[in-house]
């Protein structure tokens, strides 16, 4: 992934937008930050917040227009936050008073503020505290402007006044009773000359008269730059009521010009860029969305005592009604993000970080995603996580830095799966033309393999025109696994054997094939099995009693709507009761398979399981073999559609038990063997396991975890046999082989019993012994462990 | 770097013989390679034909943590 496309993609995610408030707020006080901690009555805390944004924290908080109070999400619910009066409760209950003035060296520069209103003083107040020299002209006797002219009720003068000492602690040089003009003297200029930068702050007045020689526009006003405040002389900057409509003048949005001037004087007399990557004060819009549903109403909390404000206890109870914006949708839903407690653009930056170029760092958090887009449909944006795992595995593996361990073992079984051991292509018998060709899936077939013998049976049954069969795998654990170049093969190798067949319809069995034709193959018409019961009729099923069944769509089908509307369809027609799951339909959940997060993480794997089938006290129905046995080993009864139809392997309408990765492995090449027997009359049984091997359940539990099958445990035994390789221990009597057919070296602890073998214990290893009782030479790459 | 455990590495190893061999295991060094690395480790092997004994709590235990911190590098 580029690094244009990371920022593409992760610049989606509104998470990090501000919330309306902030944003809202022309100079974007932490607003959600203070209420956090006035809640929790730290109005320390929420005061320097406020401070930290805010020119004069006693002034504002008393007269802010607080036009963050009309955009509050809770107005939604039932009204804004008092965001003012608990900035007034901040400033009155903190505890850490003391001067706001920085102690720095003095620079050259100078610069001259015309006009005491609260834009001049905001811009006095920052620039003298970056150490420049500042002085102020005010043509009354008071400093103040407009403010002056609120009544003491509204804005108490002692608090005015302590809030302008500052200005004293910063050597700010305060020049009362001048007035500045072109007209009546020269001081315009004189300034200009005397001064590096001029900042115009000159309240409501007829500027014309003033002959300051600057670009008005038609209105009167002087022609400004809104984000850098520049006027049409270069050195000269104004801003505030000046500006605005008389009818709706704005304290803070006068404060918001002054800080825009003071990054732009700030850049000016560092001969810097005004506009280089500066983020504009002024209300914006935000792209941050919260979700109010579960918001119970509580209306605002009201002022025992006006004149004083809120009390503490009334300014926390205020603030408790703040409901912390956040969007996290996706983090809410998905517990892959919650396990890892990173917020999705933190997790993308790691990944994305992880496998760019200079680390190619291998990481958990980008091999445990189920990729299965949860995330993007629940984002309003389409922020997806999956797009950042896709990229970093691919990555990954193309620099030959994926760890073999990560995904070996599901590509080892979609290299069996599209071995001879259970490929197979075939023409309807007796027909050299079919309007169809069934795609069972490799993990339909090696869990339910009778239920694919009888759907065979009914398609063929039910089909006029003719139906093939193919078995092999559609290759989605190598996209999966970032293993793009074995993923184009099989989906190559199909195409081809497909076209061979004349190119029929294909008929799949398994929601993630459909979903990889569906894609990838664009040229290929294909259909769900469950969609040819709903096209053609249901095949008649076994009795049954009626049952009770939440549904739980496949995540790779999400967008499906259509398949998710015939599932239901026929569940109804079987006469059972659907019961839908909160996370269903285009909200589903992955079982795990997704991603191959359960190679890859297996705990995490069974975490989202866990998590899962806990959602509904009701047996669950899916339409994924997959899906199925994952919800069926942690525990949960689960039908898979086809169980509802084509029963049990008696053919009774059952739960099935369990199925591990060994039965699928050897099921798909008995599944071969009995279609070629049964349908084509050819005998040529090849049986991957073809010793009895007797195992504990306890042992099968841990080569369940370790990934070690049964057809492993008989290559090592059938290769310890035929060479003698094999130790033997004395006290027990066990033999032990060890046998690497590929990449990983497995371990048996075993006896022989009648024509078969009884398994102590299994095991394996990576690392690859390359001398087995070499003596240690002097090559120095090698090192001792 | 993490290092194999010694107990875990001889295991009951003296319990094993060659069965084809029909001889003691004696410890001596083993090579191994993984993801490019090679390195060698003192396991009991037949002192004749080179058979190797890897005990199954070395298998699972600490030559699972030198693989994963391979890995990891
Ligand atoms: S300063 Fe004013 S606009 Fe900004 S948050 Fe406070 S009350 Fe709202
Ligand atoms: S609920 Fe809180 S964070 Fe959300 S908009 Fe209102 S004040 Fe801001
Ligand atoms: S793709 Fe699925 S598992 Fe991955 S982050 Fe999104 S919702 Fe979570
Ligand atoms: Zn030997």
């Amino acid at each position: 992934m580029e690094l244009h496309q990371y920022q593409y993609l992760e610049a989606k995610c509104g998470q990090n937008d501000l919330p309306r408030c902030a944003a809202e707020c022309p100079i974007h006080v932490d607003v959600r930050g203070m209420l956090q901690e006035a809640k929790r009555g730290n109005f320390s805390k929420a005061y320097a917040l406020f401070a930290q944004t805010v020119p004069f924290p006693g002034i504002i908080s008393q007269v802010c227009e607080q036009p963050c109070q009309q955009v509050c999400i809770r107005n939604d619910i039932d009204d804004g936050l008092a965001i003012n009066a608990i900035e007034r409760a901040c400033y009155s209950y903190n505890e850490k008073k003391g001067s706001r003035a920085k102690l720095l060296l003095q620079k050259d520069n100078k610069v001259a503020v015309v006009g005491s209103g609260i834009s001049g003083l905001t811009v006095a107040y920052h620039l003298a505290n970056k150490g420049i020299k500042i002085t102020v002209f005010e043509a009354g006797n008071n400093l103040g402007g407009r403010l002056l002219e609120l009544t003491e009720g509204i804005l108490n003068r002692r608090i005015m006044l302590n809030d302008l000492e500052v200005l004293n602690d910063l050597h700010v040089e305060i020049r009362l009773g001048v007035a500045i003009n072109n007209s009546c003297s020269n001081s315009f200029n004189e300034l200009l000359q005397e001064f590096d930068a001029v900042y115009l702050g000159l309240g409501q007045r007829d500027i014309s008269a003033l002959k300051l020689g600057l670009e008005l526009n038609s209105n009167g006003t002087i022609c400004v730059d809104p984000t850098t405040m520049e006027t049409s002389n270069s050195k000269v900057f104004a801003g505030g009521s000046h500006l605005q409509d008389k009818n709706c003048l704005s304290v803070i949005s006068s404060v918001a010009d002054g800080k825009s001037a003071v990054i732009s004087i700030d850049r000016f007399l560092q001969k810097a860029s005004l506009t280089a990557s500066r983020h504009a004060f002024g209300s914006k819009t935000t792209r941050l969305l919260t979700s109010v549903d579960s918001i119970n109403p509580q209306p605002m909390v009201p002022i025992s005592d006006p004149a004083k404000g809120y009390t503490e206890e009334e300014a926390k109870t205020e603030a408790s009604r703040c409901i912390d914006c956040q969007c996290l949708e996706c983090f809410k839903l998905c517990e892959y993000m919650r396990h890892f407690k990173m917020e999705p653009r933190a997790l993308a930056r790691q990944i994305f970080k992880n496998s760019s170029a200079i680390a190619h760092r291998f990481s958990l958090p980008m091999n445990s995603c189920s990729l299965c887009r949860q995330c993007e449909a629940v984002c309003q944006y389409d922020f997806s996580i999956a797009d950042f795992c896709e990229a970093a595995r691919e990555t990954m593996v193309k620099a030959g830095r994926m760890p073999p361990s990560a995904f070996g073992f599901a590509i080892q079984d979609l290299k069996y799966s599209n071995s001879e051991a259970f490929v197979l292509t075939r023409l309807e018998p007796e027909r050299s033309e079919i309007e169809y060709v069934f795609y069972p899936g490799c993990q339909l077939s090696g869990s339910a393999p009778w239920q694919v013998s009888k759907a065979y049976s009914y398609l063929r049954e039910k089909i006029s025109g003719g139906v093939g069969l193919m078995l092999g795998c559609c290759g989605v654990q190598a996209s999966w696994a970032g293993e793009t170049g074995i993923f184009q093969e099989s989906l190559a190798s199909f195409r081809s054997k497909w076209t061979e067949l004349g190119k029929p319809g294909v008929i799949a069995g398994c929601p993630t094939c459909y979903m990889v034709f569906k894609k990838h193959l664009p040229e290929l018409s294909v259909d769900l099995l469950s969609s040819i019961f709903d096209k053609f009729g249901l095949p008649e099923p076994a009795q049954s009693n009626s049952l009770v069944l939440a549904i739980h769509d496949s995540c790779t089908t999400r967008y499906e709507i259509e398949i998710q509307n015939s599932i239901r369809k026929i569940l109804n027609n079987l006469g059972h009761t659907v019961k839908e799951l909160t996370a269903s339909r285009e909200l589903t959940e992955c079982c795990g398979f997704g991603g191959l997060m359960q190679i890859s993480n297996r705990s995490l794997a069974h975490k989202v399981v866990d998590r899962r089938i806990e959602e509904s006290e009701y047996d669950y129905l899916v339409y994924c073999s997959m899906c199925r046995d994952n919800f069926t080993n942690r525990g949960k009864t689960t039908y898979h559609l086809l169980d509802l139809i084509f029963g049990d392997e008696d053919g009774k309408i059952a739960a099935r038990p369990p199925v591990g990765y060994s039965r699928r492995h050897d099921n798909r090449a008995r599944l071969k063997n009995t279609f070629l027997k049964e349908v084509w009359g050819e005998d040529i049984s090849y049986d991957p396991t073809p010793v009895k091997l007797i195992i504990s359940e306890a042992l099968r539990s841990v080569m369940e975890n370790s990934l070690i099958l049964d057809f492993d445990l008989y290559r090592v035994i059938e290769y310890a046999e035929r060479t003698g390789n094999k130790l033997q221990n004395i006290v027990s009597g066990h033999y032990l082989a060890y046998f690497k057919p590929e990449n990983v070296t497995y371990w048996v602890e075993y006896t022989a019993e009648g024509s078969g073998y009884v398994i102590h214990d299994a095991y394996s290893h990576r690392l690859e012994m390359t001398s087995p009782g070499e003596s240690e030479n002097d090559d120095n790459q090698t090192c001792r462990v | 770097m993490v290092k194999m455990n010694d107990e875990e590495k001889l295991g009951n190893g003296q319990d094993i013989i060659c069965a084809k061999c029909n001889i003691s295991l004696e410890v001596s060094p083993v090579k191994f390679n993984y993801v490019g690395v090679a390195f060698s480790v003192s396991l009991f092997n037949c002192p004749i034909c080179g058979l190797t004994y890897v005990p199954a709590v070395l298998a699972r235990g600490s030559m699972l943590d030198v693989q994963r911190a391979l890995e990891d590098k």
